[in-house]
């Protein structure tokens, strides 16, 4: 049971990171490396790490993310 | 051409060295020797019920006081790059936000806070720490200001709390230099008695500082990059 929650996981993961790097537009790439930082916390929660899996949660999936939309509002308000 | 072939023998080094990782890789039985120490020897010696915890705070404690420090670093470095300016505050104008996020704002705030405060109190206790506590703490922060984008955090509170908790776990450290066996022992205090949340001598303590002093520099670096200032070219 937990191998095939680990292999969907990090299938997901995969996904998420081929998306953040190739998707033309930049809200869905920043929300998909969101989406790996998220499936990473999991599996370090699966892996019997519940501290490190806090703060990738909080930190990776949670302030990153919005830091990376802000500054990427700004980069549209300079330019169109 | 050059630069594909270039790019080719990259990766192919790079699996090289993996796969000589990969065939060396033998699965462990036993703790090396100094997690072995840690996990015969922590328990009684930091009273803590987390192990982690007694790690991070004590045998590794002089390392948490660098990546402490570092974190403030970035934090002032953010607000000095991106000093925000007081004229744009009248200038600029919010587009309101929803109303699904301003009332989940008023119900999820203080339950984030408490769950915040909960995580670095009872660091020794359970999982979390302050680290994990702060950045909770600067969650909270970051839907107060996703709900009401004009907010600002004020910055006079933010930096008196980062000051006295730094200052409070540098005297922490400098209290086990001087009572007990070394810099950030923390048996100045009572161990008291296992698992109970007044235990772990100065542990609990230690954790509160870090808690506040990472809550207000994450919830700074936030509030700095939601008002970033307009550029002028």
């Amino acid at each position: 049971m937990f191998v095939i929650i680990a292999i969907v996981l990090g299938i997901i993961s995969l996904i998420g990171g081929v998306i953040a790097l190739f998707h033309k537009k930049l809200v869905v790439a920043i929300l998909a490396a969101g989406l790996v930082s998220l499936t990473a916390s999991i599996i370090f929660l699966l892996l019997a790490a519940p501290d490190v899996a806090m703060t990738e949660a909080a930190i990776g999936s949670g302030l990153t993310t919005v830091i990376f939309l802000y500054v990427l509002n700004k980069i549209r308000e300079k330019n169109g | 051409m050059v630069k594909n072939t270039l790019i080719l023998l990259l990766t192919l080094g790079i699996g090289l060295i993996m796969y000589d990782v990969y065939e060396d890789f033998k699965f462990q039985e036993s703790l090396p020797l100094l997690g072995d120490y840690y996990a015969r020897n922590a328990a009684s010696e930091t009273g803590s019920a987390n192990l982690v915890t007694a790690v991070v705070v004590t045998y590794r404690g002089f390392d948490t006081l660098g990546e402490v420090s570092i974190l403030f670093l970035t934090a002032s470095i953010i607000s000095f790059m991106f000093k925000y300016k007081e004229e744009h505050a009248t200038k600029k104008e919010y587009r309101p936000a929803s109303e699904l996020l301003i009332s989940s704002t008023q119900v999820f705030t203080p339950i984030m806070l408490i769950v915040g405060i909960y995580i670095f109190a009872n660091g020794h206790l359970s999982p979390g720490g302050g680290f994990q506590g702060g950045a909770v703490i600067a969650s909270a922060f970051l839907l107060m200001l996703l709900a009401n984008p004009g907010m600002h955090l004020s910055h006079k509170i933010i930096s008196r709390v980062e000051s006295i908790s730094g200052i409070g776990f540098v005297l922490a450290g400098v209290a086990g230099l001087v009572y007990a066996g070394g810099f950030l022992d923390n048996t100045v205090l009572s161990k008291g008695e296992f698992g109970h949340l007044l235990s772990a001598g100065l542990i609990p303590i230690i954790y509160i500082f870090i808690g506040l002093k990472v809550g207000a520099e994450l919830s700074n670096i936030v509030s700095t990059m939601s008002h970033l200032p307009k550029e002028n070219n």
